[in-house]
């Protein structure tokens, strides 16, 4: 049932105000031929116990996996406070603080959310947020092609390592302005953009996309990219893992001048996994190109004694000034889940954040370590990870994954649906909130399926 | 304060810091970051403390009344957030196999089915993160659509001058030029304009209904016939369906494609500013084009996604994963919650209280931007008697409104009204509530004849006074900097 607080009288009184019958009368503008027949596919309304009911047997249904499962979405330990404070009613049943005296909170934490991500990015100033890490991507690219001045190209270098949803999801959004996304491969041994590689005349392109770690989790040579690309006047677009980003070379320390705009997903820094949103999408930049950037920006200012106060800036980029001619259509952006990055930094600090990182990729390379003894395993690229990598199986990835399902084991992402060479290719990725003995039981698990699979499978077709 | 005027050097919270050692010999130095990123140095009640406090110095739906137009400012119920938070949905990964994910895909499937229900439409996809992207996710199938039947003259779109400034910054994404449409006196689109406007190079029109004006477009039929003759579709920004919930199917009223924002009707939190959820619904013709991923529901009642694969004509994915799968939960708890009749009571107290109100405020002196018409869900108050008599603007009476304890209304907006208040109560606030906000107003319309500048100068007991927008625009101050406070 609603919400409504309305008795039986209020209602008399207030139809009684209006000059009414009855609250049918005020629907009386609406031609009688629109008006529907009633809801077929809508269950009646139940109690907020029932529904809870429920709501817990579909959890259940889904209960906790031991995961090994990254590709965009890890699964980190998020402190207790950060989604008690983040879901305040304060923060939580607020809107875009467009009265900024009656939206301090909200406008101060985004302030020092932006400092936050600036500062580790390595970037000089940062947006309120995004949608998520693959709509941010998109809206880089746009804003590269706008900002790049030099060149009048409307192609981007889009380099098959960055992840492939990522790549459609860009494709989707520019395609429709006439923007190109040029794929290009990288070195199939290694996992990596080589630099050696890349050509001497590249043409004319209006910026790069960088990512780091790169979706294999193998770390890119950014520093040769950078130079590469800006030698050819290229802007270039990093697209980071914000954890990763707290140990690894920033976006804007990359190569002689760093990056120009610097992307990603904010997830890793306080949000669930949660089926994969709500996310959010972050986006940092050079200062000279700060009137390019889409989305909502927040400054600091004085009020009419002069004190210091907070209020949204740039207005005129956005869409209910610009209208047709904005940087972008956004408007809602991920405002309560920036709210809960902003208190999860707070709450780690740099030694906390650098820590979470160092664990995760020591974690990894057990697993890796692990995975190595496992007969037929092997690690498909050799360079450095990060806190993911790519493992090669004996046999197809997906009958090993619905084997480890059954176990409540998500033991990866398949990856030979994206990158047909990469056969029986599983992208899998350990963060600090595994233990060994987690570790121990993923490989128990992989070692059986694999040799019970290759037992069934027997005999093989040989390979061509 | 800042959170990094707190901190001090050196301090750690050892409680968030994982016990085993991390590892980054391997790494070869020059992958390396040689600089200590900036994040505050506090303890954990520090942080604590420093954000409950930023918190009250907000206004809310949980702290306020809230009327502000167009963004459907009602109640979230709490359950919803509860229900939405259960270890199994938070614990989700997105790539997790289907035989792991079934209550959550049972829950998707059912709110796409409730929502092709309520929209009157053939198919709906919950991908898009927002509003604004489900309006990109519509224009782009539109243009899908063309394209398909090799109609490729079309390249404009029409977009009512009231419209709000995400349609014409959506169909400028999809690469369409952007044509406006007057508005007559009293509120309904300028038929004769229409007529004049559509043509071979007609893509589509973008109407919210009820519009941005507080009313119902009632010619929405012939608007319909008008465009679809030229060959144009419809899109509807379900921006106002809060209005007409249970009562009218857009798909009734023919148009092709809508979007809703569950964060208005459905009543997912605004969050700050997000997150939203966008879906899309569509008829017929426009099915193939949806954006993934989708859930199915299989002979065998097991559900599973619809991707690429299976839907190789789709306009392709919005998201890394499967869009706002947090948001889209709680506005499928709301939707069970309320239920079928509970639906149609939110559009008839949503329209009650909005009329109500209307009435009260005409009582108590003001002017009604079209005093013809009926309020829908929500209606506009028009200050420019106020601004000439006295120089009282829609921004001084906002400002004002906040001493009183109410958020104010949207202001400014529709841009075709001049000094303008949209004001939306919703349904969920009580008769007095509503009594209350019409004394606060008849006040300040009496504070603006006697003493204009106590509005001028207002907010007075907010924590800042009015705020220099110019300085924040000019002086640009983004981020803090250690050397400086």
């Amino acid at each position: 049932m609603p919400f409504n607080p309305h008795t039986e009288d209020e209602l008399r009184a207030m139809l009684d105000v209006i000059g009414v019958n009855d609250i049918e009368a005020l629907f009386d503008e609406i031609p009688a031929t629109l008006r529907s027949e009633g809801l077929s596919q809508v269950p009646p309304g139940e109690d907020e116990m029932g529904v809870t009911r429920l709501m817990h047997e579909r959890s259940r249904a889904d209960q906790r996996h031991l995961c090994f499962a990254g590709a965009g979405a890890y699964e980190h330990h998020i402190p207790a406070a950060v989604w008690e404070i983040a879901t305040r009613g304060e923060f939580y049943s607020a809107y875009t603080p467009y009265q900024a005296e009656a939206s301090q909170g909200t406008l101060q934490l985004l302030y020092e959310y932006q400092t936050m991500m600036a500062g580790l990015t390595g970037m000089d100033v940062s947006n309120a947020s995004l949608y998520d890490g693959a709509s941010a991507l998109a809206e880089a690219v746009l804003m590269a092609v706008r900002a790049n001045r030099k060149s009048k190209s409307k192609r981007i270098l889009m380099p098959r390592t960055v992840h492939p949803t990522y790549r459609k999801v860009a494709h989707t959004i520019v395609c429709n302005q006439g923007i190109e996304l040029h794929e290009f491969d990288y070195d199939r041994a290694e996992g990596f953009l080589d630099p050696k590689s890349l050509p001497e005349d590249p043409g004319d392109y209006a910026a790069i996309v960088i990512p780091q770690p790169n979706f294999f989790g193998v770390l890119e040579e950014v520093d040769a990219l950078t130079n590469w690309a800006h030698a050819h006047g290229m802007l270039v677009i990093g697209v980071v893992n914000p954890v990763a980003a707290a140990v690894l070379t920033p976006p804007g320390e990359w190569g002689e001048r760093g990056a120009d705009i610097a992307c990603g997903d904010g997830q890793p820094l306080g949000a669930p996994l949660s089926s994969g949103g709500p996310y959010f999408g972050f986006m940092c930049c050079r200062q000279d190109y700060v009137r390019q950037m889409p989305g909502r920006i927040i400054g600091r200012t004085v009020d009419t004694e002069g004190k210091p106060g907070f209020a949204l800036t740039l207005q005129a980029r956005e869409q209910h000034i610009r209208r047709s001619k904005a940087t972008s259509n956004i408007c809602t952006n991920q405002g309560l889940l920036v709210t809960a990055a902003t208190i999860h930094m707070a709450l780690l600090g740099p030694a906390g954040l650098q820590r979470v990182a160092g664990v995760s990729h020591a974690n990894t390379n057990v697993l890796l370590e692990r995975l190595d003894r496992v007969p037929g395993i092997t690690r498909r690229f050799k360079r450095t990870v990060f806190h993911e990598a790519v493992i090669q199986l004996p046999m197809p990835v997906a009958n090993v994954l619905r084997a480890l399902s059954v176990q409540g084991i998500v033991g990866g992402v398949s990856l030979d649906a994206e990158y047909p060479e990469l056969e029986n290719c599983l992208l899998v990725c350990a963060t600090e909130t595994k233990s060994v003995a987690d570790i121990d039981e993923f490989i128990e698990h992989l070692e059986r399926i694999c040799k019970r699979l290759q037992a069934v499978d027997c005999p093989v077709t040989p390979k061509m | 304060m800042l959170i990094f005027e707190h901190a001090k050097q050196g301090r750690v919270n050892y409680a968030q810091s994982p016990r085993a050692d991390g590892d980054l010999t391997d790494i070869p130095d020059r992958f390396l970051r040689k600089s200590v990123p900036t994040l505050p140095e506090v303890s954990e009640l520090q942080a604590v403390r420093h954000y409950t406090r930023l918190s009250q110095k907000n206004f809310s739906i949980d702290t306020q009344f809230y009327p502000l137009g167009s963004c459907t400012m009602k109640y979230n119920p709490r359950a919803c957030n509860t229900l939405s938070m259960l270890p199994g949905f938070l614990q989700r990964h997105p790539a997790s196999p289907e035989n792991l994910s079934q209550g959550f895909m049972a829950c998707m499937f059912e709110l796409q089915e409730m929502l092709k229900d309520v929209t009157g439409m053939q198919g709906v996809s919950l991908a898009p993160m927002a509003g604004a992207q489900g309006e990109f996710a519509g224009v782009a199938m539109i243009r899908a659509y063309h394209e398909a039947r090799s109609d490729n003259a079309r390249n404009e779109i029409l977009v009512p001058d009231a419209a709000h400034g995400t349609n014409p910054a959506t169909a400028t994404m999809c690469g369409y030029k952007v044509r406006e449409i007057p508005t007559d006196a009293e509120g309904d689109v300028d038929l004769q304009a229409l007529r004049d406007a559509v043509g071979p190079h007609t893509a589509g029109i973008m109407l919210t209904n009820p519009s941005t004006l507080g009313v119902f477009e009632r010619r929405i039929k012939e608007i319909a016939r008008i465009v679809h003759e030229a060959g144009g579709l419809l899109y509807y920004d379900g921006a106002n369906l809060n209005a007409i919930l249970g009562k009218v199917k857009p798909g009734d009223m023919g148009f092709d494609v809508i979007h809703m924002n569950l964060h208005k009707t459905f009543s997912t939190p605004h969050g700050g500013g997000g997150p939203g959820a966008g879906p899309v619904g569509v008829s017929e013709r426009l099915m193939p084009y949806l954006p993934v991923p989708m859930v199915a529901q299989s002979d065998g009642d097991e559900f599973y996604w619809l991707t690429e694969k299976e839907r190789p004509q789709t306009m392709g994915p919005l998201s890394a994963f499967a869009g706002n799968a947090g948001v889209l939960l709680r506005a499928y708890v709301y939707a069970r919650l309320l239920g079928k009749e509970g639906m149609q009571r939110v559009a008839e107290y949503a329209t009650l209280n909005a009329n109500y109100l209307m009435t009260r405020l005409t009582e108590a002196g003001f002017d009604l931007a079209f005093p013809t018409r009926r309020a829908t869900h929500e209606f506009i108050v028009t200050l420019k008697r106020q601004e000439q008599e006295v120089n009282a603007t829609a921004m001084d009476f906002a400002k004002r409104l906040l001493d009183f304890g109410y958020h104010a209304p949207t202001t400014y907006f529709p841009l075709l009204v001049p000094e303008c208040l949209l004001i939306e109560p919703t349904e969920t606030e009580a008769k007095e509530e509503l009594d209350g906000f019409v004394e606060a107003m008849a006040r300040i319309d009496a504070e603006a004849r006697e003493n204009v500048e106590l509005l001028k100068s207002a907010p007075h007991t907010l924590p800042v006074r009015r705020l220099d927008d110019v300085k924040a625009a000019r002086e640009l101050d983004l981020k803090w900097t250690p050397d400086r406070t």
